[in-house]
């Protein structure tokens, strides 16, 4: 007697069990931002604690304003570190800005509007010879940058004193046109006892706009794709001059504003200022888990980045201790980011198992 | 697989056109000559295999129809006009795709970033318009998993890819975007047997659904399993241009192991 015993058939291993979802952690640890998360919050913590006059609101907008300052540029150049690229001039350029404008408008007493226009196509025109030059010779642009960064300081310091005598602007807050431009680029809404500084709010927008040029449009795809691979990105018709030019333009544009916040906030700027914020920018974009070798990051972390700076460099002050201190700090962050962005990238880029 | 391609070659194009036509082209780096006096015809509907051991010009007659280095010599004749292509993007608007040996993927960038890289669809003309970002994930994985690649997923940047994977997710691409002309560098070199297959029978389709194929490879096995014409390659010049019907694989095999080289250098050994 025969038995015949049915056997469902084996289901065939389905392509789809291929497939896992990532667990949260290794999604969340994937993203460049998480690090300088972490770190933003330990350090807010470790100020809430250690340094009373932090624990106000205008505090708070003190270092948010802080933060702004260094923000605003910090995000162009992590875009352009992104992109493969350094820009060592960005410091020195902000006051280039600020000064072409006060001198070349006091000296011709025409309205200052004119003055800023004019140094914006100035700061364009930098940038564009930044990054045409880079492009154009193959020479590593931190050298390039380094070049223009030297032009520039001592262009300004010399070309200030031979028109004023002296090393500071002329102060332009009589003339025409100030109202306005202080209005844009230095206004402060006074909310209760918070005082708001415009540049807050340009800095969200531009970071906002930033995140979603680099990662939801066309133009932020060939951005990580310039600064991960050049050659393959070519090779698949990306424009690749024509992006990192557009990036470095983007310094000049975004350092042309802030010195047009420094100029219009302060009314008198000095010719010597300005040098050693472009490591500054670097910091906070490497804070921010942008790569130095590029391809990787986002407008977001740079902005925790340049956050973390401001609230380091205002709690130092609010804790009482010796500001002198604060470079040291400002190196440990450093250090610490670049070790915790190596890892991360090593986590995100080797072969999962699983 | 076949879908695909006949979803995307150009309607226009019929069997036995004229895609690509080098006469004597020829192409100097400063004073090294890497290609001299080569004459190639793509046709529609055809795979040229280009064989030719290390150094021969393959790569340089590739970069020259893709649009990475411009010939200076000869004439590059694309549907019968003379172009000169400076870029890879004037390549691609011509309808030509490459898939590189050596230039794949951007290894930090996920995997659909990357099949769409230089290609990317978007809401409007407007340089800031959204990317469709859910649309792209979308054909990227399909298009993987016809070539019988399934990602674990398609968020995950390409380095975290097997080398083979990689070079099917740039195939894959290729495929996808190259509406007349499909040149392929070297595309069996970095794979196993099975997923040479899959890149053999891809070959074999885009032949089929009428797209001029350009196959690079020093393997002559493979070169003859699709090939409709050979071109042996021999520091720079052409050795053998021959049709399919005039040639046999031993003929091929014996040219790439070094040709009449070989009979000498067997006489030599032997009389030594």
């Amino acid at each position: 007697m025969s038995q015949t015993v049915k056997t469902p058939p084996t289901a065939a291993p389905s392509e789809e069990s291929n497939r896992v979802t990532l667990g949260l952690s290794n999604r969340l640890l994937a993203r460049p931002e998480v690090g300088a998360l972490v770190a933003a919050v330990v350090i807010f913590i470790f100020f809430l604690i250690v340094a009373p006059s932090f624990r106000s609101a205008p505090s708070f907008f003190t270092v948010l304003y802080q933060a702004s300052t260094i923000g605003i540029v910090a995000v162009a150049v992590g875009m352009l570190m992104i992109g493969g690229e350094f820009d060592l001039s960005a410091g020195v350029l902000v006051t280039a800005a600020g000064l072409f404008n006060a001198m070349f408008c006091y000296q011709l007493g025409i309205n200052l509007w004119v003055g800023a226009l004019l140094s914006l196509i100035l700061c364009l025109a930098i940038g564009f010879l930044n990054g045409y030059l880079t492009m154009r010779t193959g020479i590593p642009s931190f050298l390039i940058t380094l070049g223009t960064f030297f032009i520039l300081q001592g262009a300004n310091l010399g070309v200030t004193k031979l028109i004023t005598g002296s090393v500071s602007s002329p102060n332009i807050d009589q003339m025409d046109g100030y109202a306005s431009l202080n209005f844009v680029f230095a206004h402060t809404f006074q909310i209760g006892a918070v005082q708001l500084n415009i540049t807050v709010l340009w800095w969200i927008a531009f970071v906002a706009l930033a995140q979603w040029i680099l990662t939801r449009t066309r133009i932020g795809n060939w951005i990580y794709a310039v600064g991960g691979n050049a050659a393959s990105a070519r090779a698949v018709g990306v424009p690749v001059t024509r992006v990192k030019v557009g990036l470095f333009m983007t310094v000049g544009f975004l350092g042309w504003f802030t010195g047009m916040h420094y100029l219009y906030n302060f009314n008198v700027l000095q010719a010597g200022n300005g040098v050693g914020n472009e490591f500054l920018y670097i910091i906070a974009a490497v804070v921010g888990g942008t790569l130095m070798t590029g391809g990787y990051g986002n407008a977001i972390g740079v902005a925790i980045g340049a956050f973390i700076f401001g609230m380091t460099s205002l709690c130092i002050v609010y804790a009482g201790w010796d500001p002198n201190w604060f470079k040291a700090f400002l190196g440990v962050m450093l250090l610490l980011a670049v070790i915790v962005n190596l890892y991360i990238k090593k986590l995100s880029t080797t072969r999962k198992v699983g | 697989m076949t879908d695909t391609l006949h979803e995307h070659a150009d309607p226009n194009l019929h069997q036995g056109d004229s895609l690509i036509q080098m006469v004597e082209v020829g192409k100097t780096y400063g004073a090294i000559r890497a290609l001299k006096g080569i004459n190639l015809i793509v046709n529609a509907g055809e795979v040229t295999c280009v064989l030719g051991d290390n150094g021969a010009g393959k790569s340089t007659l590739i970069k020259i129809m893709s649009g990475l280095h411009p010939h200076n010599e000869g004439d590059l004749l694309v549907d019968g006009q003379p172009v000169h292509l400076a870029s890879p993007r004037e390549s691609l608007a011509h309808g030509i795709a490459t898939v590189y040996q050596d230039l794949a993927v951007v290894s930090l960038m996920e995997v659909w970033r990357n099949f769409f890289l230089g290609s990317e669809m978007t809401g409007s003309k407007f340089p800031l318009s959204g990317l469709k970002v859910k649309e792209m994930k979308q054909i990227a994985d399909d298009e993987l998993r016809k070539m019988g690649i399934v990602v674990k997923d398609i968020n995950q940047p390409i380095g975290t890819l097997s080398g083979g994977q990689r070079q099917c997710v740039a195939i894959a691409r290729a495929v996808y975007f190259g509406a007349r002309v499909l040149i392929l560098d070297e595309p069996t070199a970095a794979l196993g047997v099975k997923q040479s297959g899959v890149v053999l029978k891809y070959t074999a389709a885009a032949r089929d659904a009428g797209l001029g194929v350009v196959f690079i490879t020093h393997n002559p096995h493979h070169a003859y399993l699709v090939g409709n014409h050979f071109i042996i390659l021999k520091l720079g010049q052409t050795v053998l241009d021959k049709k399919r019907s005039e040639v046999a694989l031993d003929e091929l095999t014996r040219q790439m192991a070094g040709g009449d080289e070989l009979t000498e250098l067997s006489h030599e050994l032997q009389g030594g």
